[in-house]
């Protein structure tokens, strides 16, 4: 027989605990339905699905991209900062993309500064002293798009999400502005935009590559120092130079396989 | 950067002049500690049975629910789009350790909640039967419908209290050992990136916890003019100081382990804690914060001869040098972590200011929030004096 004050307390446990699962499942569902939710691109909106561009003879119909930096080439112009700065909006003071340049001196040590975005030329960066220098080279930057992203994995609301080609992108609409993602990044290269107030980092220029384009920085090189193409395309640029030299990645321990490689990459670049 | 051989000039990377993460992110361990560790000293009671503790067994537990509640404040004063606050709950990533936040910090919120209702719920009851007007309606709300106070429901009650005290202890290690993961899963950064962080901010968890107790219960006392309990306040220094030297143990062994391996970045930990952290860590979180409450809290922890207003001052002190350990402790990690430029090459300041969302004026407010709940909570509910659930029948 039961106790009227324990069927009360059993009828509000058990209501208690269909309100709880009810109210769980509605936080699962929506990122359930989500993914299968056709993907509408909207104006101003990177198109995540978009087709994949004409490539030439040989390649595959799902693009594979990649980004090869000769740093034999680079002469720290700093054009490719300017171009990318303009191209994407990017706040002064914050970087999509920057331009190192390392000195090895005689005496054993290693200096490195930031190239301007005007370049050395004209700059306050004092120049090397010729007598002093072993070897002097730029390195530019920009995301590695890594197969295997950090700052994609600890993103708690889906906000950085991988394009089919691979390529690490922000949901602007999503990001809480947690900045995890950035604290993640082993490269430097997430910021906290600080006019948008959300996450944001170098994409390869995809609204450029999505229409056939080159991104900003590979169009405003004037050396071919970056060269961005589809590995998958062996007519490409990229394919071919890639296939006679040998190249590096950045962080290479850290596991995280860069899509960005190098060509003349010292240890000493991190 | 002089201390790598084969650097001359700091470089740091663009993006890293400016530290991503605030004060706030050092509160939001900081309470979410004292939340672990409360809840802690209160299971020492009810699961463990330690009687000397019982004086502050619900004193803790809503303690621990006040520091709960307020949690997620720095969390939200931080966020640059906090309006999408729930986006972690609502599409959550199972691939990212912050996306569990919401879920263990709800769960645990709901312990708490049904663990305090359970506690005064005699209370409630007597008063929503006995009180009419505004004060009588809130006590019939509290009370959730459920009026039974017979023996046999607050044996019931009771059976519960002691299983979600059973149940609280591991959601507290996880809650806080959670914490402590957010940092170490981060391979990026060589100062946080340790097996240990989770293990190393449960211990000061716990640690900070139970110095809120006591500093609370030595309050209040003071407050109401009656003695501590001179057993109660042995206890509880007792076990402050088992926990800190655990605590310290933890933090020693990985500091010592990173020395000695002499990896990569080692040169720019050492630079770090010789230059940006000299005080917050070798003065506040070693020596003040730890080396100081390790010799004083055995005097209060385990001499019978003390007076009893000594004992409380030792202990008092010892409790609030420990608070700053912890306090110190989540600064270093937090700010020292982004301190130096993920080149290794350079360091860059924090900001700090009085002023804004995340400011001083800011996070003192958020600290202040908590004993303001605790202020407003001795209000509704028989927390203290001690005594009193005697009178009102509230479940020990």
């Amino acid at each position: 027989m039961f106790d009227v004050a324990e069927e009360s307390r059993r009828s509000f446990l058990k209501h208690a605990t269909t309100v709880t699962i009810g109210a769980f499942s509605l936080t699962i569902l929506p990122s359930t339905l989500a993914e299968d939710e056709p993907q509408v691109t909207k104006p101003g909106q990177l198109p995540i699905l978009g087709n994949p561009p004409a490539a030439g003879h040989g390649a595959s119909p799902k693009p594979v991209y990649g980004f090869l930096i000769d740093t034999t080439r680079c002469t720290g112009a700093g054009k490719c900062l300017t171009a990318c700065r303009v191209e994407n909006k990017v706040p002064e003071g914050q970087s999509r993309t920057w331009v190192e340049r390392y000195a090895h001196l005689k005496d054993g040590s290693v200096k490195v500064d930031l190239v301007p975005e005007t370049g050395y030329a004209g700059s306050e960066i004092p120049p090397l002293d010729a007598d002093d220098v072993l070897r002097a080279y730029f390195v530019p930057k920009l995301c590695n798009q890594c197969v295997e992203a950090p700052c994609n994995q600890v993103c708690p609301v889906h906000a950085s999400i991988k394009s089919p080609e691979g390529i690490e992108l922000i949901d602007t609409d999503r990001c809480i502005g947690c900045g995890y993602c950035v604290q993640a990044c082993p490269y430097g290269i997430r910021f906290m935009n600080q006019d948008t107030g959300v996450a944001d980092k170098c994409n390869w220029c995809y609204h450029r590559i999505m229409r056939n384009e080159q991104p900003a920085c590979v169009e405003a090189c004037p050396t071919g120092a970056r060269v961005f193409g589809r590995l998958d395309d062996p007519e490409s640029e990229l394919a071919k130079r890639l296939a006679t030299v040998p190249t590096e990645v950045l962080k290479q321990h850290l596991g995280t396989i860069p899509l960005t490689r190098y060509i003349g990459l010292c240890d000493e670049v991190t | 950067m002089d201390g790598h051989p084969l650097h001359t000039a700091p470089f740091i990377f663009p993006n890293d002049a400016h530290p991503a993460w605030s004060i706030m992110i050092v509160l939001y361990p900081y309470i979410t500690g004292m939340v672990a560790g409360a809840f802690v000293v209160s299971s020492m009671y009810h699961v463990f049975h330690r009687e000397a503790l019982k004086p502050v067994a619900k004193l803790a537990v809503v303690t621990s629910l006040c520091f709960c509640a307020c949690a997620t404040l720095p969390l939200l004063l931080h966020l640059h789009q906090p309006q999408r606050a729930l986006n972690v709950m609502v599409t959550p990533s199972p691939s990212s350790a912050m996306a569990g936040f919401g879920f263990i910090y709800s769960g645990y919120m709901l312990l708490l909640l049904v663990d305090v209702w359970l506690m005064f719920r005699p209370a409630i009851v007597a008063r929503a039967r006995s009180l009419t007007g505004r004060w009588g309606q809130l006590y019939r709300v509290l009370a959730l419908g459920v009026l039974d106070i017979s023996p046999g429901a607050a044996a019931i009650d009771q059976r519960l209290i002691s299983a979600l005290s059973v149940l609280g202890i591991p959601v507290a290690c996880v809650l806080h050992g959670y914490v402590g993961f957010l940092f170490g899963a981060i391979k990026a950064n060589p100062w946080w990136s340790t097996s240990l962080m989770p293990v190393i901010f449960l211990s000061s968890a716990i640690v900070s916890g139970i110095a809120v107790v006591i500093l609370v219960y030595l309050f209040l006392c003071r407050w109401s003019g009656i003695e501590a309990e001179p057993e109660c306040m042995r206890a509880l220094s007792r076990l402050l100081w088992m926990f800190l030297i655990l605590a310290v143990a933890f933090e020693g062994v990985e500091l010592l382990h990173i020395a000695y391996e002499q990896e990569a970045e080692w040169h720019v930990i050492r630079e770090l804690l010789g230059s940006k952290l000299r005080f917050s860590y070798g003065i506040v979180q070693i020596l003040i914060g730890s080396l100081i409450p390790l010799l004083i809290l055995p005097l209060p922890a385990f001499s019978h001869r003390l007076a009893a207003r000594c004992r409380d001052s030792w202990s008092g002190v010892a409790a609030v040098l420990v608070l700053f350990q912890v306090l110190a402790m989540r600064w270093n990690v937090v700010v020292g972590g982004q301190l130096f430029s993920k080149s290794f090459r350079g360091f860059v300041d924090y900001p700090l200011t009085w002023w804004g969302r995340e400011g001083l004026i800011a996070a003192a407010v958020v600290l202040a929030m908590p004993l303001v709940l605790l202020f407003g909570a001795m209000k509704i509910l028989p927390v203290w004096p001690p005594g009193i659930d005697d009178h009102e029948g509230t479940i020990q």
